[in-house]
């Protein structure tokens, strides 16, 4: 896991006619954490899925080395399938061999069983972090990663971002909720929003 | 990773291999098979005469059965979003599933012709014809029903609107194949099956670029 970073340099993002934020870089190496803060709707998914490279920035770049993987509200498991098989199919296009540990460290043995869509949200989020730990990306993106979670669950992802950092990777998470890791850094996503006429864009 | 994608794209598409709705297309093929010397009343040379066409065109409309679960589900999931960050193109997976979707649709109509050709009283010659049409005209309506239903997955009320927009793409397909079975003649398959081919060839593009555009949108 050497040498992962990820840079941006002067993004902005604009959804329909709103511009949701501009002139935000940030560039973070091997081991950083950033939590990046902000009300709904002032741009964390859209900043993360710009990261990801699924949504295309309207000025500024991204640049990285490493393999990403985001996690955001729609981890990809098919509803109608066991949690087991849906987990299966992520596992084989990543081939991934070692499944059983990350299954173990989340408590997802006793689920393996039932069909997504019986799944709570808690529970979901925990199987999307399986998936997250089974991809063995240098760099994460957590999109929301603690909604939904109880509090013991919330304290294990904490562990696990840690040992993740703690490894040479890299770590963004946007949550609106306080989140306690080592050496977090923080982004608040309204420092970037627009204050003048949206002509001020880049 | 081509086997892994088909594999997953087989178990929710092939009919009887899960979840039910799968054998809806192949069910509805024969009871329209079924139901039409009723309605135009049991005259051998009537329904040998017309039995190829109405073959055809249930052909058509069992292609367009399942294309609300194409791709509609798979981008509410995220499944694409993900597949992209591990470096799986759009095109490569829609041409999976374009084969996927036929492997499920297509041999089981082809297979399906023969009690459909015995309740229509058609002849040796004219099953022959059709199914060879079928054979060379299945791959198109497979893959200009993916077409449509990655381009109408993201909007609202998309599936009425792709069983719309299927009937005139396929119309090529129709003319020429069910054309072959009133002449007799094999000649004009060659068309359907170069229709097929066309459609088969500009379709992994034309859905892959469907698919990034409502990711962007």
């Amino acid at each position: 896991m050497q040498g992962a970073s990820i840079r941006a340099a002067n993004l902005a993002c604009r959804r329909g006619d709103r511009l949701l934020f501009r002139r935000l870089s940030l560039e973070l190496a091997a081991g950083d954490v950033l939590h990046v803060k902000g009300a709904n709707g002032i741009g964390k998914s859209s900043l993360m899925r710009i990261l990801a490279g699924l949504l295309p920035a309207y000025a500024g770049e991204v640049t990285r080395s490493g393999d990403l993987a985001l996690m955001d509200e729609r981890p990809g498991l098919d509803l109608d399938q066991p949690l087991g098989k849906a987990l299966g199919f992520w596992q084989s296009v990543d081939g991934c061999t070692n499944a059983a540990h990350a299954l173990e460290v989340l408590d997802l043995e006793p689920l393996l069983d039932v069909p997504v869509r019986y799944l709570s949200t808690g529970q979901r989020k925990r199987a999307a972090m399986a998936s997250i730990l089974n991809r063995g990306a240098n760099i994460w993106l957590l999109d929301e990663p603690l909604s939904g979670l109880d509090t013991a669950a919330q304290a294990k992802f904490a562990a696990l971002i840690q040992l993740h950092i703690g490894g040479g990777g890299i770590c963004i998470l946007a949550s609106h909720q306080p989140v306690e890791i080592a050496g977090l850094k923080t982004l608040v996503l309204e420092d970037f929003a627009p204050k003048d006429a949206p002509e001020d864009a880049t | 990773m081509t086997l892994t994608l088909l594999k997953r794209d087989l178990s929710r598409f092939f009919p009887f291999a899960g979840s039910g709705g799968a054998a809806l297309p192949l069910l509805f093929f024969l009871s329209v098979a079924m139901l039409y010397p009723f309605a135009v009343g049991p005259k051998p040379e009537l329904l040998a005469q017309t039995g190829g066409g109405v073959i055809w065109i249930a052909a058509l409309l069992a292609a367009i059965l399942p294309l609300e679960r194409l791709v509609a589900s798979d981008m509410e999931l995220g499944v694409f979003d993900q597949l992209k960050l591990r470096g799986v193109t759009e095109e490569a997976v829609m041409a999976v599933r374009m084969v996927a979707h036929w492997i499920s649709f297509g041999p089981m109509l082809i297979v399906a012709s023969f009690p459909a050709a015995a309740l229509l009283n058609l002849d040796g010659p004219t099953l022959e014809i059709l199914l060879l049409g079928l054979l060379a005209g299945t791959p198109g309506l497979a893959a200009a029903g993916l077409m449509i239903a990655a381009l109408t997955a993201s909007l609202r009320g998309g599936a009425a609107l792709s069983g719309l927009l299927l009937i005139p793409l396929c119309l090529p397909i129709l003319i020429f194949g069910a054309g072959s079975l009133a002449r007799g003649e094999t000649a004009s398959l060659g068309f359907v099956a170069a229709i097929s081919l066309l459609l088969v060839a500009i379709t992994p593009f034309a859905a892959g670029a469907a698919i990034k555009a409502a990711r962007e949108g």
